[in-house]
């Protein structure tokens, strides 16, 4: 029987609620980042990348968006006669149906998926981090070591381990302990929530924890502890590069201006390893007489008239002449009238800001506005007059 | 509806852009930062429910072939209908045809199988955007044999000498067809004409051995036959030659200009590379310019067109010039009136300038 080595379950159901109105209506790996892409376009990528040409998108809360964009999978070469990207929602059997409890039971459910490819490996992914990753070298790793699972992990600060899961590793890199985000880390490796297992291991714990009516059916909390339980061979493969989890506003806005330094981490120009994304059908960009652009990253059909400092611009954004945009991330198909002052803020896709609105926050270290056709997401709208004029 | 199948007819179009024509056709030409030449008539025939379309080439058409592919981006990879490009390979030993009625007679078939009544037969050197359902509306209330679709231009520049130019009276019925240099009513080499009829002219111009369907089988007979005129009032620009392009590009630097040609609601296509957002480093300074995506702007760009992935480093200054796909400027260079050709590079403080009226074209990847 035709078989794949490695299938990849990439999980795009989470919804994402500390991103405010930006998951309002989108799941959270369909949230936009960088000027063009979205969230999951960075998972994808890196499968195609990688080598691997079959991805499971389990998706659950608000699928239209998500559905809508990954298509058939042409813009990751993911349209293919075997394999290919494949949508996976919550579905009904005779028996009645449900929604995905867990991380785990959304696996679980789609074992017949699985099955069909007969895979020797599987790769579990989230779709909430921008980061670019080799699989294939994980995969590697992991069939030479001769692991059960293999689980990627990277150094974060010390003073911010608690916020992960940690995992506790001896020398040879065998995971002997985890911990979920624990009060006193004793390692400062965390979980990137990239798994790799053994299919026939992971059939069986999966087959056995859905039996368990206790069990939350999370990979973290109940697979990952079960395996170490019963002593199975858990290796840690350490990535270094660029990882960001844009779980919040703060987090996604920083991403984002992380793109306008000079020489930065994650090089989106790096033609060896693209991120592809889907391309709607723009013309050129128009930068007009006496508009300036000073550090900033701009997409396709907008048209710029006015002052743009330290910024991301989706595509088709129209900003008018005397406005300002500053340390600021512009959403697809905002419009922006005359004499705008927009600062540190998220807007929204598809907003119209009407003529002499100020919209943020210039002060350096004030919360981040997110702004939605309208309305402003909790924070405070500054008087443009009290702070007075910005260098 | 009756329905429209679309022809692109290369076959008469001479390579005329200098530099930018030594090795591909002027259908393929680069053009206004992310398109090429032959995206204008195909869009304006997908936009006018045209998707059967058939392009004849002659030579130099590699790389149309390659920028066309299947015709995915413009939703022509179909079941029904679709792209059709048709090379001159034609073995038929009897065949007697010549000229451009040699590409009709050896491609018969193509308009037989294809599921329309009428024919709408354009080159490529004509960018526009125009409704081709709005013709063939006209052409069926004027009960013409053919129509053909002028430009009335307002003001006569040297690219519009070569052009055909019609006569035309109150009824909007083309009396004659001539090359009068003062006549401003410039015929765009697009016609419509009912499938039936195009298989008469066909016949009979290969039987008198004639070499050239517009001008054997419409031009000459325009005094015999109904032919009517339909007058396109948008925004048009005549390219065949280097100092036509660089003048219609610049004009694209205008917004009216620029709106009247990529309207939201008939939109050009093109095939879209995946290319990451432009991004502009601090000190950059760019005025009056078009650039497409995937650039690194540095350097000092005005009143010019950037293509995809172009380069400007630090300190370098582009001023009305067109620089084409993947270039590389660096620091210090200066460029004046230049045209660069794909994946050229520009050394460290070099310095081009050309003539306003008549830009210096570099051939595609010289290093300088």
């Amino acid at each position: 029987m035709k078989n794949k080595e490695c299938v990849a379950m990439l999980l795009a159901g989470g919804q994402g609620t500390r991103l405010k109105s930006l998951t309002k209506t989108i799941a959270k790996p369909a949230v936009y980042y960088g000027g063009k892409y979205r969230i999951i376009d960075f998972p994808l990528s890196n499968c195609t990348n990688s080598g691997i040409n079959t991805v499971g998108v389990l998706t659950q809360y608000e699928p239209l968006i998500l559905n809508d964009y990954i298509g058939i999978g042409s813009a990751w070469d993911l349209d293919r006669q075997f394999g290919g990207v494949s949508v996976l929602p919550p579905y009904t059997q005779s028996e009645g149906g449900s929604w995905y409890s867990g991380t785990a039971d959304a696996i679980y459910r789609n074992i017949n998926f699985l099955d069909q490819y007969n895979p020797e490996h599987v790769l579990i992914l989230s779709g909430d981090h921008i980061y670019k990753m080799d699989y294939g070298r994980m995969l590697e790793y992991h069939k030479s070591s001769e692991a059960d699972c293999t689980i990627s992990v990277i150094e974060v600060p010390w003073d911010e381990a608690n916020r992960f899961g940690i995992m506790n590793t001896n020398e040879l890199g065998e995971i002997i302990d985890f911990d979920e985000k624990p009060a006193f880390p004793m390692s400062n490796l965390a979980s990137m929530g990239v798994y790799i297992f053994r299919y026939d291991v992971l059939k069986k714990y999966l087959i056995e924890d859905a039996k368990k009516h206790t069990s939350s059916h999370d990979f973290g909390k109940d697979i990952i502890p079960e395996l170490l339980q019963d002593e199975k061979h858990l290796m840690s493969y350490k990535f270094e590069g660029y990882w960001k989890d844009v779980g919040t506003v703060e987090s996604l806005w920083r991403a984002n201006m992380d793109l306008l330094e000079g020489k930065t981490e994650l090089d989106l120009n790096d033609y060896s390893w693209q991120i592809y994304s889907n391309n709607p059908n723009h013309t050129a960009q128009y930068v007009a007489p006496n508009a300036e652009v000073q550090g900033a990253l701009i997409g396709e059909g907008c048209r710029i008239y006015g002052t743009i400092n330290r910024s991301v611009l989706f595509y088709g954004v129209h900003m008018k002449k005397g406005s300002l945009i500053q340390e600021s991330v512009i959403m697809p198909n905002v419009r922006i009238g005359k004499n705008v002052k927009i600062f540190r803020s998220i807007i929204e896709e598809g907003s119209v800001i009407e003529d002499n609105a100020v919209i943020g926050n210039p002060m350096p270290t004030s919360d981040i506005t997110l702004f939605s056709n309208g309305e402003y997401q909790g924070y405070k709208i500054c008087n443009y007059d009290e702070v007075g004029e910005i260098s | 509806m009756n329905r429209i199948a679309g022809i692109i007819n290369l076959d008469e179009e001479q390579d005329v852009l200098d530099e930018l024509t030594y090795f591909r056709c002027g259908a393929a030409v680069p053009f206004a930062g992310r398109y090429r030449m032959i995206d204008f008539t195909i869009s304006n025939m997908i936009n006018s429910q045209i998707d059967s379309i058939a392009i004849f080439v002659r030579s130099k058409y590699r790389s149309l072939m390659d920028h066309l592919e299947q015709g995915k981006a413009w939703d022509l990879d179909r079941q029904q209908g679709g792209l059709f490009i048709l090379p001159p390979d034609w073995n038929d030993p009897t065949d007697i045809s010549k000229g451009d009625l040699k590409h009709f007679h050896n491609n018969m078939d193509f308009i037989n199988r294809v599921q329309a009544d009428y024919l709408l037969i354009s080159g490529s050197q004509n960018i526009c955007n125009i409704n081709f359902q709005d013709v063939l509306k006209e052409h069926k209330a004027s009960n013409a044999d053919v129509t053909v679709i002028y430009k009335k231009v307002g003001e006569l520049y040297p690219e519009h000498r070569f052009a055909h130019k019609l006569t035309v009276d109150e009824q909007n019925r083309v009396t004659d067809i001539h090359n009068a240099q003062q006549n401003q009513n410039v015929y765009m080499n697009m016609f419509l004409i009912k499938k039936s009829y195009l298989y008469s002219l066909v016949e009979e111009c290969i039987a008198r051995g004639n070499s050239n369907l517009f001008l054997d089988a419409i031009k000459a007979k325009s005094k015999d036959i109904h032919i009517h005129a339909y007058e396109y009032k948008g925004v048009h620009a005549l390219i065949n030659s280097v100092e036509s392009y660089y003048r219609n590009s610049a004009k694209l630097l205008n917004e009216t200009e620029h709106d009247g040609l990529f309207k939201e609601e008939s939109p050009i296509f093109t095939k879209v590379k995946n290319e990451t957002p432009t991004k502009y480093f601090p000190g950059s300074n760019v005025q009056k310019t078009l650039v497409a995506s995937g650039c690194v702007i540095e350097g000092e760009v005005e009143d010019s067109i950037l293509f995809r992935g172009v380069k400007v480093g630090k300190d370098a200054i582009i001023k009305n010039s067109i620089i084409m796909q993947k270039c590389t400027i660096e620091s210090g260079a200066v460029l004046e009136n230049v045209i660069l050709d794909k994946e050229c590079k520009i050394s460290f403080d070099r310095m081009l300038i050309g003539a306003k009226e008549k830009p210096f074209v570099v051939a595609k990847r010289k290093k300088i």
